[in-house]
């Protein structure tokens, strides 16, 4: 098995352009084709820790990031996204062609993947342990998930809680951590040696960066973990750390809300979410300084203050 | 031209049992892009095929999608039932035809729409029915509305409120304007009454287009449309229905006398033929009914091409040119020279978008 990291720049780009390209994210391996240099130097900044496969193994999903065409390419020129044809994404401009790649592989991966009951949350996990951080946009959830990766919580995931629908074991599905605008001051200053891709600004969502995974949780992306804890953030300026119980019963229903494919697994996604919840305790968590909400889930992991 | 990977293995499914991991990886995305996704794992399921772990999860997971899809389809078509309450014998047509009706053609098949076919006197009856039950009507611009109720076969699509679902009421099975206009009426009298699936219980009757009639409509709407984009798809299930019937007594026998009093002998010629040269269908073989020579050498380039899926790997010479042409001949057969330019001139200067997807 070989590393990103181990291939020449000169490689990678080659690899991208020729469809050559297949990365291995947790259980699944994408085959990336693009004409464009920002995507091979993003992947090197944020998957450099991640796993290759052969061009001829079986990739389980197709992204093509290529320059539009027409006077696009020349003026103004967008990214545009298909999986063999089918684009369900409006082409972006070049620039914002990481945030879009990431986009993509969440659409992949919530769209195709219904033998895991996949819940939008941050994952992460310590002695074994794992915490869900289901969340809406804005919340505060992936600044919460990156301090505490930056603070020796394993990363199993920022953006998708995949859920083994045969044992309901959480699949590690390291990525980077998408941190928006305030955010990504917050981090820096947090944790001086994370290190992040180049900010990307004046996309939908503001300025974007993203924070490259730990190499130790990537290389552990393999390893399931079994949820402990189910924790709704909030992040409010100035507010007290608080944990609040939150009752089975809202905290299932809470995840439904955050599910992807709950409808779809029928009766199966059913069962698998009420163990989930069975095993774990549910909680609200209010929070506005970074360090006091390390401690206290440090704390939850049996850690001594 | 050598056909697409997925037109071999849906040929014969046991020639996938050799294939290599990429060419896997190409067959399923190719299986996405003809829109034959959820009948891929069944197809593989019935030959046996036993496909290695990393496709296998795949079909996994698709099979799960296609089996939700079929028990939320059912549902639908309860409520539908429900909610016109007997009012009129609720006639199915296409994808969900085939579902309640049991047949294996609709094993995977996803489908948009509910399309039902209704008498033209009690359209507006029927509308008013399903508007009270919260469908709501989805084209609001002035022509469209026009488009639809002066020259079209049905309303414009009704999609429910809360469901996102959408149903299309028929009221023909070709436009008002179309160069073949086979007798709805002739077609209604000969549906066939289908009894609920057990796992949902409806309490109106149910009644779907007789065996030969559901093949003539499916060609019909096949080869008398301009879009192929889901060509291969729209030719498998004529595939699968010709199957599905072929041993029934008498289908066989009939279908050409039929298509002969329906006026719709030039769709099933091509049906027969496209099912045979593509998926080796057995079927009969027909005397009449197909264009002469020439036409015909031209019909097999369009038709070879653009019946193929529409997928970057498919895409050889000529494959762009044949759709646009279809696209045009589509129109063409739909609508008299006259309207077509004025109908192709509003679409595209007045409403200011591209006259493609008016119709299913």
């Amino acid at each position: 098995m070989s590393l990103l990291a181990s291939l020449t720049r000169a490689e990678l780009r080659r690899r991208l352009r020729e469809g050559e390209l297949v990365l291995r994210t947790g259980p699944f391996t994408t085959r990336i084709r693009s004409d464009i240099a920002l995507v091979g130097e993003g992947l090197a900044r944020l998957y450099a820790a991640h796993a290759i496969e052969d061009a001829d193994s079986f990739a389980d999903f197709q992204v093509n990031l290529l320059r539009s065409g027409g006077w696009r390419r020349w003026i103004r020129p967008q990214v545009l996204f298909d999986q063999g044809g089918d684009a369900p994404f409006t082409p972006l401009p070049l620039a914002q062609s990481q945030p879009m790649f990431e986009w993509v592989m969440n659409w992949c991966i919530s769209n195709h993947a219904h033998g895991y009951l996949i819940v939008h949350a941050a994952v992460l996990e310590k002695h074994g342990r794992a915490l869900i951080l289901p969340a809406p946009p804005g919340s505060g959830k992936s600044t919460l998930c990156a301090a505490l990766a930056m603070r020796g919580w394993r990363l199993l995931s920022d953006e998708l809680a995949l859920v083994r629908c045969t044992d309901g074991l959480l699949a590690p599905l390291v990525r980077p951590v998408s941190l928006k605008n305030a955010s990504l001051d917050v981090i820096r200053a947090f944790a001086p040696e994370a290190r992040f891709g180049l900010p990307v600004e004046g996309t939908i969502k503001g300025t974007i960066g993203h924070l490259a995974p730990p190499a130790a949780s990537v290389a552990r992306a393999d390893e399931p973990a079994r949820a402990a804890w189910v924790v709704f953030p909030r992040f409010e300026a100035g507010a007290a750390t608080s944990l609040t119980p939150v009752p089975k019963a809202r905290t299932f229903m809470r995840l439904i809300d955050n599910a992807f494919n709950y409808a779809l697994l029928g009766q199966r996604g059913f069962e698998v979410l009420a163990q989930l919840v069975d095993d774990c305790e549910g909680s609200d968590f209010v929070y506005s300084s970074l360090d006091e909400a390390i401690a206290l889930f440090d704390g939850l992991a049996g850690d001594a203050p | 031209m050598k056909p697409a990977l997925l037109v071999e293995v849906l040929r014969d499914p046991q020639c996938a049992s050799a294939l290599a991991p990429r060419a896997w990886e190409l067959l399923l995305s190719q299986a996405r892009a003809a829109g034959l996704h959820g009948a891929l794992p069944f197809v593989l399921d019935d030959a046996g095929v036993q496909a290695p772990p990393a496709p296998r999860r795949h079909l996994d997971w698709l099979r799960t999608e296609a089996l939700r899809h079929r028990d939320s389809m059912r549902n639908e078509v309860r409520l539908i039932a429900q909610a016109l309450g007997g009012s009129a014998p609720l006639l199915l047509l296409k994808g969900a035809a085939y579902l309640m009706a049991g047949l294996s053609t609709a094993r995977g098949r996803l489908f948009g729409d509910v399309d039902i076919l209704v008498p033209k006197d009690s359209l507006s009856a029927v509308e008013r029915t399903l508007l009270l039950h919260g469908w709501v009507t989805t084209h609001h611009d002035a022509y469209d509305q026009r488009y639809y109720r002066e020259w079209m076969h049905e309303l414009p699509p009704l999609e429910h409120m809360q469901r996102g679902t959408t149903i299309d009421v028929h009221h023909a099975i070709l436009p008002e304007t179309a160069s073949l206009r086979p007798d709805p009426a002739r077609l209604r009298a000969a549906a066939v009454p289908i009894a609920w699936p057990g796992t949902i219980p409806g309490q109106h009757p149910l009644f779907v287009l007789a065996p030969q009639d559901m093949v003539l409509h499916s060609a019909l709407h096949l080869f008398w449309d301009g879009e192929f984009d889901h060509g291969l798809r729209d030719l498998f299930d004529i595939h699968r229905l010709l199957q599905a019937f072929g041993a029934t007594p008498g289908f066989r026998e009939g279908l050409a006398g039929r298509a002969r009093e329906l006026g719709l002998e030039r769709p099933l010629f091509y049906a027969l033929r496209y099912c045979g040269r593509l998926f080796g269908t057995p079927a009969p073989a027909l005397a009449a009914g197909g264009p002469n020579r020439l036409q015909l050498l031209l019909m097999d380039f369009l038709f070879e091409r653009a019946l193929q899926p529409d997928h970057a790997s498919c895409a050889g010479r000529g494959t762009a040119a044949a759709r646009f042409a279809l696209y045009v001949r589509g129109n063409w057969l739909r609508m008299p020279p006259l309207l077509l330019a004025r109908h192709l001139f509003h679409k595209a200067v007045i409403s200011g978008r591209a006259p493609a997807g008016q119709d299913e």
